[in-house]
C-alpha cells in the first residue's frame, strides 16, 4: 500500500478540520497576545496548517504540484523567521521588552 | 521714386526711434526740431513726387517684400502710390509738420515733451502706413497703428485719473469698428484670393449689384469707418478724446485720423459703388451724425468739446457725400476742413495758452485785443466752416450740399438746417471767446498773453490755406468743370462706374437750381451771423452752466444724455456679466475646488484614527476583513 491511498484512507475532512483550528489558534493567537515572539510562533502555526492542508489535498489528488508548494511556503517561512527574529532581538536590546503594544511608533 | 517713397515712410519713424530711445537725455529744442524736420522732409519729398507725377498716371506699386504667402493668397509688403494717397500724404505731413511746429511751444512746459514728440512721430508714421499701403492689410496695420497713437496721446496727461478714462473709451470704442474692418477684409480675401486694392478692384466686377457678398463687405468695412471717423453709434469717443493735448486734438482727432473712415470708403470705392443699398445706410448714418453732434455743439461751454462736435459733424457732412456717391466730394472736403478744423484747434489751443490752461467759455471774453494773432486767424477759420463766401468751407460744403441735393431735395434741407446749425455754434464760441467783458481771474487776466512765433506761424499758414484752400475745386458751373481740379486729379482713383454715377448725379442739377441753393445757402449765413451777433455781442448774452439750461438747451448741454444711456446699456450691463462673472468664481467655482481638497484632507482625518500603530489591530481588521469577504461570498452564492 502506498502512501498516498494510506492517506486516502482517513477522511479528507478531517484535514480540513484540523487544519482549520490549527489556523484559527494561530490568527486567534496574533490577535489576542502581545508577546512579539508568540505572534510569531503563531504565524508559523498558521503557515503551516495551510502547508498540512495542501500536504492532504496533494495527497487526495494523487498529484505532487501541492507538495512542492509546500516546500516553497517552508523555505519563505523560514527566511521569514530569520528576519522577524531579527528585528524581536532588535526590538529587545533597545527596550529590553517584546511586548508588540509598546511599538505603535507608526501610528497616523 | 522707390527710395523717395521709402523716405517719406521712413524718414517719421526715423524721427520715431531717435526720440524715443535717446530723447530723455536730448535738449527740448533739438527733439522737437527733429521730430518737426522729419514730418517736413517727409512733405517735400511727398511735394516733390506730387509734381512729378502724371495726372492720368496709373498708380505706382513699390513692393518691398513678400509678407507671407497662405493659401494661394500672397500678401506683399508694399505702397501704392496715386492720386489719392498722394493727397492724402501731402495733409499729413503737411498739416503734421505744422503741428509739430506748434506743439515745440505749446508743450515746452511739458516734463513728457520727448515723450510727446515721439508719440507725434509714431502716428504719422502709422497714419502714411495707412494711406500708402497698397493692400487692405496694410492699410489695417496703419489703422491700428494710429488707434494706439490716439489712445497714448489721449491719456498723455494719464496722471488725470478721468483722461485715463478718456482714452481707454477711444481705444474700446475703436476696436468694435477694426473688428468690422477686419471681418471686411477676412471677406474680401475668402472671396477674391487677393487683398491688393488692384487686384481686389479687378475682382470686384464679378459680384452682381447689391448681392448679399458684397453688401457684407462694405457694411463691414463701413463699421470700421464708423468706428474710426466718430460717427453714430459709436461717436461718443471723439468728445471725450478732448482730453488730450490740442495739438493732439488738432492733428488726430481733426485733421487726419479720423478721417481715415473717409479715405477707406474712397479707397473701395469699386467696391461701395457695387452696393447702393450700403451707399443709402452710409448717407442715413451720415446725416444723423452731421444733425446730432451739430445740436450737442450748441451748448457745450467747453471750447474744445464744440470744436470736437463740430468735427464729428463734418465729418457726418463728409460720409453724406460718400452716401451719394461723390467720392472726389468727400476727398475735397475732408481736406479743407483738415485746413480750418486744425487752424481752429490750434486756435483755441493758442487762447488756452493764453488762459493758462482754462477751457472753459464762461470764463473767457474779450480776448480780440489781447491775443490778435489768434484772433484774426480763428475768426478766418470760423468764417471758413462757417460759409463765408469763397473761403474754402463754403466751397466744399456747397459742393456737398449741391449732390444731396441731386439725390433729394430733402438731404438738401437737413444738410442746410445743419448748416445753419453749424454756423450758429461756431459763432457763439467766436463771440463768447473773444468779444465781450473778460470773465476770468485777475491772475488769469495779468498773464494773458499772445503765443509765441511758432505756435502763430502754423496758425497764419493754416489760415491762409483756409482762405484759398477751396479754389482747387470750383464748382462745375464755372468754366464746364475746367477748374474743379481736385475732381479731374482724383478721377484715375474712381472706377468708371463710381465716376460715371458721380457725374449723372450732378448733371441733374441745372445752373438755375444751382445758383438758387448757393443764394440760399449764402443769405442763411449772413443771416445766422446776423442773429448770433445780436445775441452775444448785443444782448450780451452769456453761457450758463450745464444744470442750469432748461427745455432744449439742457438736452444740447447733456448731448441727450446719449453717454449716460450708453453707460446703461453697455457699460452696465458689462459690468453687471463682471459681478456675475465674479460671484460665479468665488461662491461656485471656488468652493468646488476647495471641496476636493478639503474633502481628501477631512477623510485622511478621519481614516488615520485606524491606523493607530498598533499590529494586532490591524491584524484584527484584516481578519474581520477576510471573515466579511468570505461570509458574503458564501451567501452570494
Amino acid at each position: 500500500m502506498d502512501t498516498n491511498s494510506f492517506i486516502q484512507n482517513i477522511p479528507l475532512e478531517y484535514f480540513i478540520i484540523l487544519s482549520s483550528v490549527l489556523f484559527c489558534l494561530g490568527v486567534l493567537g496574533v490577535l489576542l497576545r502581545k508577546n512579539a515572539i508568540i505572534i510569531l510562533g503563531c504565524v508559523e502555526l498558521m503557515l503551516n496548517s495551510v502547508n498540512l492542508l495542501l500536504a492532504a489535498f496533494s495527497a487526495y489528488k494523487g498529484n505532487g504540484d501541492g507538495q512542492i508548494l509546500v516546500f516553497f511556503i517552508m523555505v519563505v517561512a523560514a527566511a521569514e523567521v530569520a528576519v522577524g527574529l531579527a528585528i524581536i532581538s532588535m526590538m529587545y536590546r533597545n527596550t529590553k521588552s517584546v511586548d508588540v503594544s509598546i511599538f505603535n511608533k507608526l501610528r497616523g | 521714386m522707390e527710395n523717395l517713397v521709402y523716405a517719406i515712410i521712413l524718414l517719421p519713424l526715423a524721427g520715431f526711434l531717435i526720440n524715443g530711445l535717446f530723447g530723455k537725455n536730448l535738449p527740448k529744442m533739438l527733439v522737437g526740431t527733429l521730430a518737426t524736420l522729419v514730418v517736413f522732409a517727409s512733405f517735400c519729398i511727398a511735394a516733390y513726387l506730387f509734381f512729378n507725377f502724371d495726372a492720368d498716371g496709373q498708380p505706382v506699386i513699390v513692393k518691398a517684400f513678400e509678407w507671407f504667402r497662405i493659401s494661394g493668397i500672397q500678401i506683399n509688403f508694399g505702397f501704392q502710390i496715386d492720386q489719392l494717397s498722394l493727397m492724402m500724404i501731402m495733409i499729413i505731413t503737411g498739416i503734421g509738420s505744422l503741428i509739430h511746429l506748434y506743439s515745440i511751444g505749446y508743450m515746452s512746459h511739458d516734463k513728457g515733451f520727448y515723450k510727446f514728440f515721439t508719440y507725434l512721430n509714431l502716428f504719422i508714421f502709422s497714419m502714411l502706413l495707412l494711406v500708402m499701403g497698397s493692400n487692405y492689410l496694410i492699410l489695417f496695420i496703419g489703422w491700428e497703428g494710429v488707434g494706439v497713437c490716439s489712445y497714448l496721446l489721449i491719456g498723455f496727461w494719464f496722471q488725470n485719473w478721468e483722461y485715463g478714462k478718456a482714452a481707454r473709451k477711444a481705444f474700446i470704442m475703436n476696436r468694435i469698428g477694426d473688428l468690422g474692418l477686419l471681418i471686411g477684409i477676412f471677406i474680401i480675401a475668402s472671396q477674391t484670393n487677393s487683398l491688393d486694392y488692384l487686384s481686389v478692384a479687378n475682382n470686384a466686377s464679378k459680384f452682381s449689384v447689391d448681392s448679399p457678398v458684397i453688401i457684407f463687405i462694405t457694411a463691414s468695412l463701413f463699421i470700421g469707418a464708423v468706428g474710426k471717423s466718430a460717427q453714430v453709434p459709436l461717436y461718443t469717443w471723439l468728445p471725450d478724446a478732448m482730453a488730450g493735448p490740442t495739438p493732439v486734438s488738432a492733428l488726430i482727432h481733426a485733421a487726419t485720423m479720423v478721417t481715415a473712415g473717409i479715405y477707406l470708403v474712397v479707397r473701395s470705392n469699386f467696391l461701395y459703388t457695387l452696393a447702393p443699398t450700403v451707399q443709402g445706410g452710409i448717407l442715413f448714418i451720415g446725416l444723423l451724425t452731421a444733425a446730432l453732434a451739430a445740436f450737442y455743439a450748441l451748448r457745450q461751454n467747453d471750447i474744445k468739446k464744440v470744436l470736437a462736435y463740430s468735427t464729428v459733424s463734418q465729418l457726418g457732412f463728409m460720409f453724406v457725400a460718400l452716401g451719394v456717391g461723390a467720392y472726389t466730394t468727400a476727398m475735397f472736403h475732408l481736406m479743407t476742413h483738415a485746413f480750418f478744423k486744425a487752424l481752429l484747434f490750434l486756435g483755441s489751443g493758442s487762447v488756452i495758452h493764453a488762459m493758462s490752461g482754462e477751457q472753459d467759455m464762461r470764463l473767457m471774453g474779450g480776448l480780440k485785443k489781447k491775443i490778435p494773432i489768434t484772433h484774426i486767424t480763428f475768426l478766418i477759420g470760423t468764417l471758413a466752416i462757417s460759409g463765408f463766401p469763397l473761403l474754402s468751407g463754403m466751397i466744399s460744403k456747397d459742393e456737398i450740399l449741391v449732390s444731396a441735393f441731386a439725390k433729394s431735395p430733402a438731404y438738401w434741407g437737413i444738410l442746410f438746417v445743419i448748416a445753419a446749425l453749424t454756423a450758429t455754434y461756431m459763432f457763439r464760441l467766436y463771440y463768447l471767446t473773444f468779444h465781450g467783458e473778460f470773465r476770468g481771474t485777475e491772475e488769469q487776466k495779468h498773464h494773458l498773453h499772445e503765443s509765441p512765433l511758432n505756435m502763430t506761424l502754423p496758425l497764419m499758414v493754416l489760415a491762409f490755406l483756409s482762405i484759398v484752400g477751396g479754389f482747387i475745386n470750383l464748382p462745375h458751373f464755372i468754366g464746364h468743370g475746367h477748374y474743379a481740379k481736385l475732381t479731374q486729379w482724383l478721377k484715375p482713383v474712381l472706377t468708371e462706374e463710381s465716376f460715371g454715377q458721380m457725374e449723372a448725379n450732378i448733371a441733374d442739377v441745372s445752373f438755375n437750381t444751382e445758383m438758387i441753393l448757393l443764394v440760399a445757402t449764402i443769405l442763411m449765413f449772413f443771416a445766422v451771423w446776423f442773429i448770433v451777433k445780436n445775441i452775444y455781442v448785443t444782448k450780451k448774452k452769456l453761457a450758463l452752466p450745464e444744470n442750469q439750461y432748461t427745455g432744449w438747451e439742457k438736452l444740447s448741454a447733456r448731448k441727450l444724455y446719449i453717454d449716460e444711456i450708453y453707460n446703461v446699456l453697455f457699460v452696465k450691463t458689462v459690468e453687471g456679466l463682471g459681478r456675475a462673472g465674479k460671484m460665479f468664481d468665488k461662491d461656485i467655482l471656488d468652493p468646488a475646488v476647495d471641496f476636493v481638497g478639503e474633502g481628501a484632507e477631512d477623510s485622511g482625518r478621519a481614516m488615520k484614527r485606524f491606523q493607530n500603530g498598533n499590529v494586532e489591530n490591524y491584524v484584527l481588521i484584516m481578519s474581520l476583513a477576510v471573515g466579511i469577504i468570505l461570509i458574503v461570498n458564501f451567501l452570494l452564492q
